[in-house]
């Protein structure tokens, strides 16, 4: 496997990273995923560095979602080993927050008492937690609407609360399976900002799954190919992260060819 | 808010707008009583007999006589309290055990396999048939018809909330996990909150069927209560007595049916609702 690059994410990282709890290591060693009786994915060799920004791209049902769900701690893996910072991974933590497609926010509590609740899970006391909370829906935009119920926001904003809420425990990784899947272009591209924005206070290691190879390109310190020809995964370094400069540069141009040629007819 | 309607007509307040409700439907509902009380009149005050005999029954002011007469006896009064103390108590026992086995049941398979067939084998047992096992049961009558008000009230909630805990959406649940809570995080915050609007549906059927039981349990075997007095006085043939005894029924289980209606949708404020509004 491709060696991690991690040059990226230490150079952005601004002062106030320091108080923020370092990333986890991720890894997965000859790991079988899947439902019992129905593995996905097989002999899976993967290593995600602390802190760094992994995108993962493959077509669907090759085991995307299994790859996160099995990192978060919900789905054991049928074989292998999966590990965080060395230890197994055997049920699913604080420190390894894990963001939904859609809806994954609880209709009945308003947004600020569902990104009040991994604080209220981690202990915190009440006045702290409603700080917190009212500090990162102003962090993405939301500030005033905190007593809404989740139905009464757009789609784009309740996914914004989703993020506000994964980040706001301070887990050591934040899991992201397609969150702005269900967005249209430009209130994705307007998401990506900001996840890039928010991400820059943090040293969470970020594990975000997306089928839109642009996004994969444009957020990823290294980027995952799962399923394709090139074996169970293929890894590749992206040349200028989280640049929007980078778009039309030679070399971005090649990975996005490169990774439409490997995902097949369809992409190419 | 509201709660200010006629006496015919006992407010139900919508949670959501209560300003906007059209007094008009007020007025339609107080009217439809009324002419229902009207063709009751007309019909015994006439002495109709068509097939039906109409002239046997007490006219709507012959009730209303009665009616007035008890109302200034403490007898009436204690009568309602004590079927009233019955039907709450055996109600929220029902409503919370109810809950309870319905989440254990969902939840476990163990719970499922202990209890379900037992539970299975006594849900299709009316509960008014439970009468002699009460009798032979419980030390006294009062905790009898306690027992078979919770027994008729008691499947429905749990019927209902195994299904509303059973629909549940799977992603709720993971996130509070991914969040770091355990499984009574996962209880208190997800499944109860989520499927109390299934479970409400039971609590309505469940009242209704309470009332049921709680009448004929009295009927049966009380001593006082508003069940036992309708009886008594069908056995000395005081026919407007028996109505008022039936009105009284009527009425009290409108009440408690429009609380448990209120109380749940105070609880569900969060559902979306788009045209909930006109179907009310």
């Amino acid at each position: 496997m491709s060696s991690p690059a991690v040059e990226g994410t230490t150079v952005t990282a601004p002062e106030r990273a320091v108080e923020a709890p370092p990333g986890l290591g991720l890894r997965l060693d000859g790991a079988e995923l899947g439902r019992p009786g129905a593995p996905v994915l097989e002999a899976l060799d993967l290593d995600v560095a602390p802190g760094e920004l992994l995108t993962v791209v493959g077509p669907s049902g090759c085991g995307k979602s299994t790859l996160l769900r099995t990192l978060a701690g919900l789905l054991p893996p049928l074989g292998g080993s999966v590990t965080e910072d060395g230890r197994p991974i055997t049920r699913p933590d604080a420190d390894r927050a894990l963001v939904f497609q859609e809806d994954a926010l609880l209709p009945w509590r308003s947004l600020r008492s569902n990104v009040e609740l991994p604080l209220a899970i981690r202990g915190t006391e009440r006045a702290r937690r409603r700080r917190t909370a009212e500090e990162w829906l102003a962090r993405v935009g939301l500030g005033g609407r905190e007593n809404r119920l989740p139905h009464r926001v757009s789609g784009g904003q309740r996914q914004r609360v989703q993020l506000a809420r994964a980040l706001a425990g301070s887990p050591r990784a934040v899991l992201m399976d397609e969150p702005f899947g269900a967005l249209d272009a430009q209130t994705r591209a307007g998401m990506q900002q900001l996840l890039v924005d928010v991400l820059r206070d943090t040293r969470a290691t970020v594990v975000f799954v997306t089928h839109d190879v642009d996004e994969a390109v444009f957020l990823g310190d290294r980027l995952a190919l799962l399923g394709t020809s090139r074996g169970p995964v293929c890894l590749l370094d992206v040349p200028r992260p989280r640049d929007r400069a980078a778009h039309n540069e030679p070399e971005t141009a090649a990975l996005r060819r490169e990774i439409l040629e490997s995902l097949g007819p369809l992409g190419s | 808010m509201t709660a200010t309607a006629t006496t015919a007509a006992p407010a139900v307040p919508e949670a959501t707008s209560a300003h906007r409700r059209p007094w008009g439907r007020y007025a339609l509902r107080a009217a439809s009583l009324l002419a229902a009380l009207g063709l009751w009149q007309v019909l015994t005050g006439l002495d109709v007999r068509l097939w039906v005999h109409f002239d046997q029954l007490p006219t709507v002011a012959e009730v209303g006589r009665e009616f007035g007469q008890r109302i200034g006896d403490g007898l009436y009064w204690q009568d309602l309290a004590d079927s009233l103390r019955r039907i709450l108590t055996g109600f929220a026992l029902a409503a919370v055990l109810g809950v309870a086995t319905g989440i254990g049941i969902a939840r476990s398979t163990v719970a499922a396999d202990i209890l379900g067939p037992v539970l299975e084998v006594l849900r299709p047992i009316p509960a008014i048939a439970l009468v002699p096992v009460a009798i032979l049961l419980f030390p006294s009558n009062e905790q009898g018809i306690v027992f078979i008000t919770f027994a008729a009230a008691f499947f429905p909630v749990l019927v209902s909330t195994r299904h509303a805990v059973g629909a549940l959406t799977p992603v709720w649940e993971e996130a509070v996990l991914t969040m770091g809570g355990g499984r009574w995080r996962v209880l208190a915050q997800v499944v109860l909150p989520g499927a109390l609007p299934g479970i409400l549906g039971g609590l309505s059927v469940g009242i209704g069927v309470s009332w049921i039981c709680v009448i004929s349990a009295e009927m049966i075997s009380g001593e006082y209560g508003v069940g036992y007095r309708t009886w008594q006085d069908y056995t000395i043939v005081d026919y407007p007595g028996v109505l008022v005894g039936m009105a009284t029924i009527g009425v009290l289980g409108w009440i408690t049916s429009a609380a448990v209606e209120f109380a749940g949708r105070r609880v569900t404020r969060w559902l979306p609702r788009t045209d909930r509004r006109a179907s009310r």
